[in-house]
């Protein structure tokens, strides 16, 4: 008994979480009882929506509208699903989604590593000036640049295109900071071995600190391909036909439009909207859940 | 600092054969490195110039001019109206209650989502010893999903024969129609809201929840405080910059709410909704690009604000 209570002690003892002694085993046991049922509750509420809008994605129009509702489909049907792919194209709307974060998150992992680099390990005249603007447009709401950006964008002909997309979140002063401040950490003393060993800046950064980053590239990555996928208020302005749309502007679009009502296609358009992301999300966990406390804390 | 890296580098280069243009002084070489330097900048330092600095200051432009979408063809030839933008904006009914609206969002939303972030983060801490991260992916899912498609989930939900309705009525409770509501179009907005932001509270808490001390809490303990005297007297003030912290950065989420009216009510009804946001994709919309800009700034002022606060608390923790 001693045992089991003293060996959580042993393999932690700095992060530990604190739980109460117990005193009694049995009311202990109640007491984290409570707790448990609490918890499993709260994360039934929590996922609820997602098992009803997955249950209601299988379900017909008519099974829908019918009361008393039914929990399970009384006629399961994949009708929902097989006229996103036949009818309305989301084939087209995944590839572009797709696409404009992929190509997002490349150019933050390059770019931001790169001024990350020159900010964290070398001195030059306005390096101030450049951190601090940084900085300063850290939460800089898209909702205050779309106006002008959308004039530039066509002053340039490039509405509705990928540009027009993908450029405005190319680079993110995010980014930045996150690999600065991992960068920072790098001893000095590396990259000065390098240097006196005659490698230039380009290959002491592609040599010795990119394959150091691992873990911030991982939670950059992450953290922008999430804000790329569930971006919605400037590829709604910038993609103004079918071609260019993205999932949430299709899906938008579609349950404002004339589907509004129909919620077995809009609720089967949330599961193939929702789906990746949350299966990128189990499988990679880790590295979400790290990437919010870094951009939290730090 | 400087010197000894230098005088390093030159003992080396005594023993190596010295090369060409490595002989450079040091205003040279620093110079060279500030070329560098900027050469590494350079992508993103042109990207986030014409994508992001631009348009900033251009919307603080446009907010004092007439810019109508009929001026893109020539955007200099603009009228500059002083503050008339600013005059009309608080004079439009619609913006302040927009203004409201966003408000309304932010005062209840936030200490709601908070006060269920760090209940599910103390629970997860010192409730259970068991699995701790089943239930943190449960919590955190609704984080990583679009808001968009919740929206759409969520309106499906809110109907007055939807899932909520049916599940409030077996405790009795005849649920209202959410979102045709003046009244509770906007309770139902945060409940989802605070639903889909409760898991980036729990993960910044469980963080800030490491901090305290364990020795401490055990002290405490011996010395006869209960659990609750425990949280109120020694976890909570521990946790003081870390809420605050979780405060600002769902604020700054929270006051651009745009999504959930877009998809859920289109702002309605009877602007219930509308949002400072909205409000200004909407102005867009009607080609008055330089009230959206003005509303857009004004929303900004605020971010801004909330901002400096946070850079602050996070100043004082170093």
């Amino acid at each position: 008994m001693t045992d089991t209570k003293t060996a959580p002690l042993r393999d932690r003892p700095t992060t530990r979480p604190f739980t109460t002694p117990r005193p009694r085993r049995y009311s202990a046991w109640k007491r984290q009882g409570w707790v448990y049922a609490a918890l499993v509750l709260a994360g039934a509420a929590t996922v609820l929506p997602f098992v009803w809008m997955l249950l209601g994605s299988f379900k017909t129009q008519g099974e829908l509208l019918r009361r008393p509702v039914t929990w399970w489909p009384q006629d399961p049907t994949l009708d929902n699903y097989v006229r996103w792919f036949t009818e309305l194209h989301i084939d087209l709307f995944f590839m572009n989604s797709l696409i404009v974060a992929v190509v997002t998150v490349l150019g933050n992992l390059l770019f931001c590593s790169m001024v990350g680099y020159a900010l964290a390990k070398m001195d030059f005249a306005g390096k101030r000036v450049l951190f601090l603007l940084v900085m300063v447009t850290l939460m800089v709401p898209g909702v205050v640049t779309f106006v002008p950006l959308f004039v530039m964008v066509s002053k340039l002909g490039l509405v509705n295109t990928y540009p027009a997309l993908i450029l405005p979140f190319l680079v993110s002063p995010l980014g930045v900071f996150l690999m600065r401040q991992f960068m920072m950490g790098i001893p000095d003393s590396l990259i000065e071995a390098a240097r006196i060993d005659g490698a230039g800046e380009l290959r002491t950064f592609t040599g010795i600190v990119m394959p150091l980053c691992g873990p911030p590239l991982a939670t950059l990555g992450i953290l922008t391909f999430l804000g790329s996928w569930n971006n919605f208020l400037w590829p709604l302005v910038a993609a103004q036909s079918e071609e260019k749309y993205t999932l949430p502007v299709a899906l938008s679009l579609y349950s404002t439009g004339q589907n509004a009502t129909d919620y077995g296609l809009l609720l089967a358009g949330a599961v193939l909207v929702i789906a990746p992301i949350v299966a990128l999300f189990i499988a990679l966990q880790r590295f979400f859940i790290q990437g919010v406390a870094a951009t939290g804390i730090k | 600092m400087v010197t000894t890296e230098t005088r390093r580098a030159d003992s080396f280069r005594a023993v190596r054969p010295p090369r060409a243009p490595e002989r450079l002084g040091p205003a040279a070489r620093r110079r060279r490195q500030s070329v560098i330097a900027w050469l590494f900048a350079l992508p993103f330092v042109l990207i986030f110039g014409f994508f992001m600095l631009v348009p900033l200051f251009s919307s603080f432009v446009m907010s004092f001019t007439d810019f109508t979408s009929k001026d893109v063809r020539n955007p200099l030839g603009v009228g500059f109206v002083g503050l008339d933008q600013f005059a009309e904006l608080f004079g439009n009914e619609q913006f302040v209650r927009s203004l409201l609206n966003t408000g309304y969002f932010v005062i209840v939303g936030i200490p709601l989502t908070m006060a269920v972030g760090l209940a599910l983060a103390v629970a997860l801490n010192n409730g259970i010893t068991r699995f701790r991260s089943a239930f943190r992916v449960g919590f955190y899912t609704p984080v990583v999903t679009s808001i968009v498609a919740v929206a759409v989930v969520w309106r499906f939900i809110l109907q007055p024969d939807g899932l909520l309705n049916l599940i409030l009525g077996w405790v009795g409770i005849a649920g209202p129609d959410w979102l045709n509501s003046t009244e509770w179009s906007m309770p139902a907005m945060i409940m989802m809201a605070v639903w889909r932001n409760m898991g980036t509270l729990m993960i910044i808490f469980l963080a800030g929840l490491q901090n305290v001390p364990v020795d401490v809490l055990e002290a405490a303990q011996v010395d006869g405080a209960n659990a609750w005297q425990r949280f109120v007297r020694i976890t909570l003030p521990i946790l003081r910059p870390t809420l605050l912290l979780g405060a600002v950065l769902l604020s700054v989420g929270f006051l651009q709410f745009f999504e959930e009216p877009f998809v859920m009510t289109k702002g309605g009804p009877l602007d219930s909704t509308l949002s400072v946001s909205y409000f200004t994709f909407n102005q867009f919309g009607y080609g008055k690009y330089g009230l959206a800009s003005a509303a857009s700034y004004v929303l900004f002022v605020v971010i801004a604000l909330l901002s400096l606060i946070q850079f602050r608390a996070l100043r004082s923790k170093d």
